[in-house]
């Protein structure tokens, strides 16, 4: 096995993180101590991370076991329809679902015909609503590709044997998968600031990610900034190190990739799943886009031309995620894994800081503020696709890597003809994945770009300052379109053939 | 390789040479989008500079002071334009501000002394409501009312600091109280300015945290007459705009004739419609249409930024409490 290149990319990775914080502590002379306002920022990341985490991960099963077991028309759509919520930015999802479940949304306008009290969005349970809207699609996703990881051989197995499917492979596919998706919902649910806060409806809601905005913003306390950031980073350690000691090989074996078709389960059950699931993330969609229809034609030419600028830095930073993660993916050990998580509990105002400060006094930071944000987003993107892509490669190994070793395929050939077919699927997915999230990314870019570098998301956001309401939605929308465009067309491309 | 090495080498040549006749400017966003007074006012400058001027947008406000802050003595800022005095006090405290030298002839309602910040407008925060709904005419009021109002994070957001200041001034030290009785009425607090200005818009609260400007903006250019500023009885905060010159600037003669345009004419008359502030020096042709209807407080309140920047702590924790009950 080729190590070299997954052990380089992941120094990179270590340097890219470590750089900046190293950067910013130095400035700011050393760390400093945590108070009580951080400590309680700090119980209350954790607590709504792990119920959001729990929520969103215990709704998914359902959600993806009824894509995994029933085939209708559509169904690779609402596939690709579900995943939208996710690579949406935050302000917009927000408004989205205030649409639905706000004070004068859907929901409280048909409880109002209906006499009932209204309901409040506003709350804890916002925010968990929130996350929940977020990661569901990330995690129905996930434990998708779990699903059908497992072989259609050994499904014909259980239906000679009159043995129930769900206890005899769902269930030991889900003991293997579940810890992982779960890890990644909940890091992903600790760095939650605006959401937070929005929803979160105060003080109450105040997020390590909030608590290090004030300190860099207002404060200008790069030490206590650093200092909460490393506790972010410790969380993800921890929560890893948890991942590790819950690791179950997979005991299912190979199979030679047929298409299943399912008998069992209740064809109205998943049904009302999936039903409930789609209303669920697509309404808030709907709302965004009627909203914003109106205001395509109110936007300025320069929303365009960020908009490509968001297509170039969106490309770029996929090529060079995916390009990390599979170098990392099949070096086959864990660090490199463990290293290619951190992103997920960093924060970009921290990282774009120390960045900064390390390349202000090379570069003027606007004239790089594109590709600083292409890295970044790369970075950002990084854990999503190496743990889309682990398993899938480490499946491939378990199973056909003793022949290829018999048959001594080694380096870019092994690479070619055993592990890309086999992990085609969720190569594409990643990919897609990676894009969008750069599409939709308002994080590094706020604090390099200048006059003529904005993107899509900052542009909006910029609209939404200059008090064009109507304008900001429709480059929503457009935002949106995008998003799911290139989601699409990445994902579509590890599909083909495959059947799903 | 080579083509690389001359593109950075291209870049750095580009960043690092510093030509004498252009003035660069850091401000807000909002001042330099194209509905900003930023394309206005280059274009104004440059006509009589000989010059070029730059902006270089850098978020808010608080932002603004912490790139500064980052950049240090070696920033390529000759103007900084955006703070407001809730953060002049820390900003002198960088020393990297050079005194003005102006004694402005300015229509604000305070008196002007700082030597190291001009203002170029000013504004009231108010709570920004619908026209037609019940309008409390105090924050006492407010808070006794079931009425329901969204604010920004103070610890995020210069608006969001200003409420503090507002009710810390009005209130002393019964501010405590005013924000337990005022928390229920608090939909949410959203981390800037245009999340709350959203949501209020979408219908979620009955009101905003805003400026009494602000329904001039729907006025003038949406013609919407439905919003309307609650005109408070324990007078309204004020928030004013300043710019300052960096001790460090290597065009120090540029930057002086640019604080001077600041208050001249030109710069002043685009601020009404384009920042949606009053300017600093009221233009000759007067304000606008549709300002005339916007509310005049009774009192204007404002600390100096000495005294904004000793109670902040204080007011803030205070805000803390009173809302994580």
């Amino acid at each position: 096995m080729a190590r070299r290149p997954g052990s380089i990319a992941a120094l990179f990775v270590l340097s890219l993180i470590a750089v900046p914080i190293g950067a910013v502590i130095w400035t700011a002379g050393g760390i400093a101590g945590l108070n009580a306002a951080d400590w309680a920022a700090f119980r209350f990341t954790v607590w709504q991370a792990l119920v959001s985490a729990a929520l969103s991960v215990g709704l998914a099963i359902p959600v993806a076991r009824a894509l995994a077991r029933r085939r209708f028309r559509g169904r690779s759509a609402l596939i690709t329809l579900l995943g939208a919520p996710f690579v949406l930015p935050v302000i917009v999802a927000v408004m989205g679902l205030l649409a639905i479940f706000g004070r004068s949304g859907l929901v409280n306008t048909v409880i109002g015909v209906l006499g009932l009290p209204p309901m409040t969005i506003y709350g804890p349970q916002g925010v968990i609503l929130a996350h929940v809207f977020f990661n569901l699609p990330l995690a129905v996703r996930m434990l998708l590709h779990g699903w059908l990881a497992i072989p259609a051989e050994r499904f014909r197995v259980a239906a000679q044997l009159g043995q129930p499917v769900g206890r005899l492979l769902e269930k030991s596919m889900l003991r293997r998968t579940v810890p992982g998706v779960l890890a990644v919902v909940f890091l992903v649910c600790t760095t939650s600031f605006a959401v937070a806060l929005i929803l979160g409806g105060g003080p109450r809601a105040t997020t390590l990610e909030l608590a290090i905005y004030q300190a860099v913003r207002f404060d200008f306390d790069l030490g206590g900034a650093a200092t909460l950031a490393l506790v972010q980073l410790g969380i993800c350690v921890l929560a890893m190190a948890a991942l590790l000691l819950t690791d179950v090989p997979d005991a299912l074996g190979a199979g030679l990739d047929r298409t299943v078709d399912r008998w069992d389960g209740s064809t109205v059950r998943d049904a009302a799943v999936l039903g409930l699931a789609a209303m669920f993330l697509l309404l808030p969609l709907l709302a965004i886009l009627q909203s914003g229809l109106t205001g395509l034609e109110r936007m300025p030419v320069s929303v365009y031309a960020a908009a490509g600028r968001s297509i170039l830095v969106a490309l770029a930073s996929m090529t060079l995620c995916m390009g990390l993660a599979i170098a990392i993916v099949t070096h086959g050990r864990t660090w490199p894994r463990i290293v290619a998580t951190l992103p997920l509990s960093l924060t970009a105002l921290v990282l774009g800081t120390g960045l900064f400060i390390v390349v202000f006094p090379m570069l003027r930071p606007s004239s790089v503020a594109l590709p600083v944000t292409a890295l970044m987003n790369a970075l950002f993107a990084l854990p999503f696709a190496v743990r889309i892509l682990s398993a899938a490669r480490d499946d491939a190994e378990a199973q056909f890597g003793r022949l290829a070793d018999g048959l001594a395929l080694k380096g870019w050939a092994r690479m070619r003809l055993l592990i890309l077919p086999r992990i085609r699927r969720p190569l594409g997915f990643a990919a897609g994945l990676a894009a969008a999230l750069s599409m939709g990314d308002l994080g590094v870019i706020t604090l390099f770009a200048s006059g003529g570098q904005e993107t899509l998301p900052l542009a909006m956001f910029r609209l939404m300052a200059a008090y064009q309401t109507e304008a900001a939605a429709g480059a929503a929308v457009l935002l949106v379109a995008l998003s799911l465009g290139v989601f699409w067309l990445f994902d579509r491309g590890g599909r083909v053939g495959a059947g799903t | 390789m080579k083509i690389t090495f001359s593109v950075i080498a291209g870049l750095l040549a580009t960043s690092a040479v510093a030509q004498d006749n252009v003035l660069t400017v850091y401000t807000y966003d909002s001042f330099v989008t194209e509905w900003g007074p930023g394309p206005v006012v280059e274009a104004a400058f440059e006509e009589t500079c000989d010059c070029d001027l730059r902006f270089e947008g850098a978020g808010d406000g608080a932002a603004l002071l912490s790139r500064l802050q980052l950049e240090g003595p070696r920033t390529e800022a000759d103007i900084v334009l955006g703070l407001d005095t809730n953060l002049t006090a820390a900003a002198r405290e960088t020393g990297l501000f050079a005194k003005h030298g102006i004694s402005p002839d300015l229509d604000l309602p305070v008196d002007w002394t700082d030597d190291h910040f001009l203002p170029f407008d000013w504004g009231y925060f108010a709570f920004v409501g619908n026209a037609g709904d019940p309008a409390p005419d105090s924050l006492r009021e407010l808070a006794d009312s079931d009425l329901s109002i969204v604010i920004q994070d103070p610890r995020s957001s210069t608006p969001g600091l200003g409420l503090l200041m507002w009710i810390k001034t009005a209130y002393g030290e019964e501010a405590g109280t005013l924000w337990q009785d005022l928390s229920d009425n608090i939909l949410t607090v959203t981390p800037g300015w245009s999340e709350a200005y959203g949501l209020f818009l979408e219908g979620e609260s009955d009101a905003v945290l805003s400026y009494t400007t602000s329904p001039a903006y729907h006025l003038i250019a949406e013609e919407d007459e439905s919003k309307v500023a609650w005109a408070f009885e324990e007078g309204h905060y004020m928030q004013v705009e300043v710019a300052g010159k960096v001790a460090g600037t290597d065009v120090p003669d540029l930057a002086d004739r640019f604080l001077a345009f600041m208050l001249a004419e030109e710069f002043q008359s685009a601020i009404p419609t384009t920042n949606w502030m009053y300017p600093a020096v009221v233009p000759e042709g007067g304000l606008p249409d549709g300002f005339e209807t916007l509310i005049e407080p009774a009192r204007a309140l404002l600390l100096s930024p000495e005294e904004a920047a000793a109670k902040r702590d204080a007011a803030l924790e205070e805000w803390r409490a009173a809302l994580a009950q």
